[in-house]
């Protein structure tokens, strides 16, 4: 018997705020992109745990997007990985808070 | 018994992911990112969705965090630790956690228990994929190779630049 | 009679269990899991100290010489030698390296590879783990290979293993792919992930004679040899074992490791190298099938263990045979050639399915290949390459 929704829901509460607080509270550019992909690993346990409980489990909508967004996550990774090695190529820094010539 | 197993792994996965957030040397913070990841893909497999999890660890921890740490030594200037922290972030955290909670306890129907479904076969999934999921499939195979491109023309070396690798 | 000997293994199994049938589930579930594991654990490192000095004595006969001949008959026992003697050997760690990720790389890297072999069927029922990805459940944990070697090179705080390391990641994520692309074809064909189902759609014989297995099949020979080159890469042999080369970068990402860590290495490398033997016997070369219908009396997992034997002698033979390729012609011969013809082995394979699957669907599908490979040929020039040589920085 595995336990209810609930659990599962806050379980995954639960990481998309440790993810959250990894894209706030860190100056590194890596730090930032670690932060999204554990958001979305959050949202992907949402989607499967409402699948799994909800009604109609024989239609696997929840798996489908949970593919789907897996699929976009990794895309995403590699454009922001090779922008952030891009931008230290010019500035040799990957410190956020330095990054503000566009700023005024 | 289930139970026993989603405590287990709901402790191995939160206590990675807090470590991939607040770790100061970057190397480890990397290395927790992928075991975390290793804690949702078993969570898939307790909910059933065993080609999910086999997706994720195949993707996240062969790919991406291959990436992240590849990343990390590219970009490092002999500095390992990333020594800023800025506590306001953990404040929103843990108001937007506060706020989640909130919501989901309020929630009425949502204490029954996982109704007995059959095992989804990679061959229903694929047999989905293709007949209503088709487009969706083909976009996500654009967005796949423009991705592909567009990250190889961001780090391609310049022809006329005078940077030598300094690493 | 047959049937008692081929089916011994379930029935000891089952008779080992006998006293837990009273247990709830679970109980039974562990402790059938935990047999299989100790079984197939004890199989392969069987295998695999059989197979080191088996190796250096199929080596030394190929270079005119005796392999190690003293420690037992005809040497046999050298392993054991081999084995005190990595475990009496101080365990060197370097003073700046970082001691939990140097600690742990190893045993990652180990327990991939033996994680890896548990999804192949060695016989009839004779499937450790049955998982409906099974094939998925194979290259996911051989991806984590990767995480794990570079972990090594980083976790010694050597710019050797470093470099060593990214040397071998590069090679081993460039043949991922056309290794994954080759599986693609059987897998369109059976229709199926499970290794169980793989071997079951070989089954059969036309005219008594020739097996239905897959490299009977054009595509299914290209795809082997493609398949097999890739395994080559993805363990790291020769020719391609450059992330281990001793003349070029002493171990590259094992230059730290000593005694027991370095065995364990070498023991993954060599798991490695089964498990990816084993899913090419089960995917191409018909698993536990027998090859002519009268030959269907010997024991499945001796059919099995067979063509496992055979794949790995050809292993042996071709690293007493080639020298080693540089990192560059490795990434030029992955992405050039073998991505573009693991693509056109599943063209070829959709031809043979849709001309009928008999001898005049064999006709076609070879035909696709070979105007693949003649097009690659003829695309591929390589005369651009004996050009005289020019100099950016030592003019």
């Amino acid at each position: 018997m595995i336990p209810t929704l609930q659990i599962f829901l806050i379980v995954s509460a639960t990481l998309f705020c440790i993810g959250l607080l990894a894209a706030l509270s860190r100056r590194h550019a890596i730090f930032i992109l670690i932060g999204i992909e554990m958001m979305l690993a959050a949202a992907n346990l949402n989607f499967i745990a409402f699948w799994r409980f909800g009604p109609q489990s024989q239609q696997p909508i929840g798996v489908m997007i949970a593919i789907f967004s897996i699929a976009i996550a990794a895309a995403e990774a590699a454009v922001g990985l090779a922008m952030v090695i891009a931008v230290y190529r010019h500035y040799r820094t990957t410190n956020v808070d330095q990054l503000d010539q566009l700023k005024g | 018994m289930n139970s026993a197993a989603f405590v287990v792994i709901a402790i191995l996965t939160l206590a990675a992911a807090v470590a991939a957030a607040t770790l100061q040397k970057l190397m480890h913070a990397a290395l927790c990112f992928a075991v975390a990841f290793v804690g949702v893909a078993a969570f898939f497999f307790l909910l059933g969705a065993e080609f999910v999890g086999l997706v994720l660890v195949f993707v996240y921890i062969g790919a991406v965090a291959v990436l992240i740490v590849f990343t990390i030594l590219l970009t490092r200037r002999d500095l390992e630790k990333d020594r800023s922290f800025n506590w306001s972030g953990v404040v929103i955290a843990i108001a937007v956690f506060g706020g989640l909670l909130w919501a989901i306890c309020k929630t009425q129907m949502l204490s029954s228990s996982a109704p007995q479904i059959q095992p989804l076969t990679v061959k229903h999934i694929g047999a989905v994929l293709m007949t209503d999921y088709v487009w969706p499939l083909q976009c996500v195979g654009l967005l796949l190779t423009a991705a592909l491109i567009g990250a190889l023309v961001l780090v391609m070396e310049e022809k006329n630049s005078k940077s030598y690798r300094v690493e | 009679m047959t049937d008692f000997v081929d089916q011994i293994f379930i029935q000891a199994k089952q008779r080992l269990l006998l006293p837990l049938a009273h247990s709830p589930n679970w109980v039974v579930q562990i402790a059938s899991s935990l047999v299989n594991i100790f079984a197939l654990l004890a199989a392969f490192l069987t295998l695999f100290a059989l197979i080191s000095v088996l190796e250096r004595k199929i080596l030394g006969r190929m270079q005119n010489r005796y392999g190690p001949n003293r420690v037992g008959p005809f040497g046999l026992f050298q392993p054991v030698a081999d084995g005190i003697k990595m475990l009496i050997k101080e365990d060197v760690v370097p003073a700046r390296a970082d001691k939990i990720v140097h600690f742990l790389a190893p045993i990652l890297i180990a327990a991939t590879a033996i994680l890896a072999l548990g999804v192949i069927p060695y016989g009839r029922n004779m499937t450790p783990f049955t998982i409906d990805g099974g094939i998925l459940f194979f290259f996911a944990v051989g991806s984590t290979t990767e995480l794990a070697v570079f972990m090594a090179g980083w976790g010694s705080n050597n710019k050797f293993s470093m470099l060593g390391a990214m040397r071998a990641i590069a090679q081993m994520f460039s043949y991922e792919i056309p290794l994954i692309i080759t599986v693609l074809p059987v897998v369109m064909i059976v229709g199926s992930l499970t290794p169980d189902a793989i071997v079951a759609a070989q089954s059969g014989y036309s005219l008594g004679m020739v097996p239905h297995w897959f490299i009977t099949t054009p595509w299914g020979a290209v795809g082997f040899i493609l398949f097999f080159i890739s395994g080559l890469v993805e363990s790291n042999r020769t020719p391609f074992d450059v992330p281990e080369g001793e003349s070029e970068i002493v171990a590259g990402h094992m230059t730290e490791y000593s005694g027991f860590k370095y065995a364990t290495f070498f023991m993954a490398e060599y798991i490695g190298m089964f498990a990816i033997s084993g899913l090419g016997v089960t995917l191409f070369l018909g698993g536990w099938h027998a090859p002519i219908r009268g030959l269907e009396v010997i024991p499945s997992y001796v059919w099995f263990f067979t063509k496992l034997s055979i794949l790995l002698f050809v292993y042996i033979w071709i690293r007493g045979t080639l020298p080693r390729t540089r990192i560059d012609q490795i990434m030029n011969f992955a992405w050039k050639f073998m991505l573009p013809m693991a693509f056109t082995c599943i063209l070829a394979a959709a031809v043979w399915h849709y001309a009928g699957r008999g001898l005049a669907a064999w006709f076609w599908s070879l035909g696709v290949i070979a105007a693949a490979y003649i097009a690659l040929s003829i695309l591929l020039d390589t005369r651009r390459k004996f050009a005289p040589r020019t100099y950016r920085f030592a003019e």
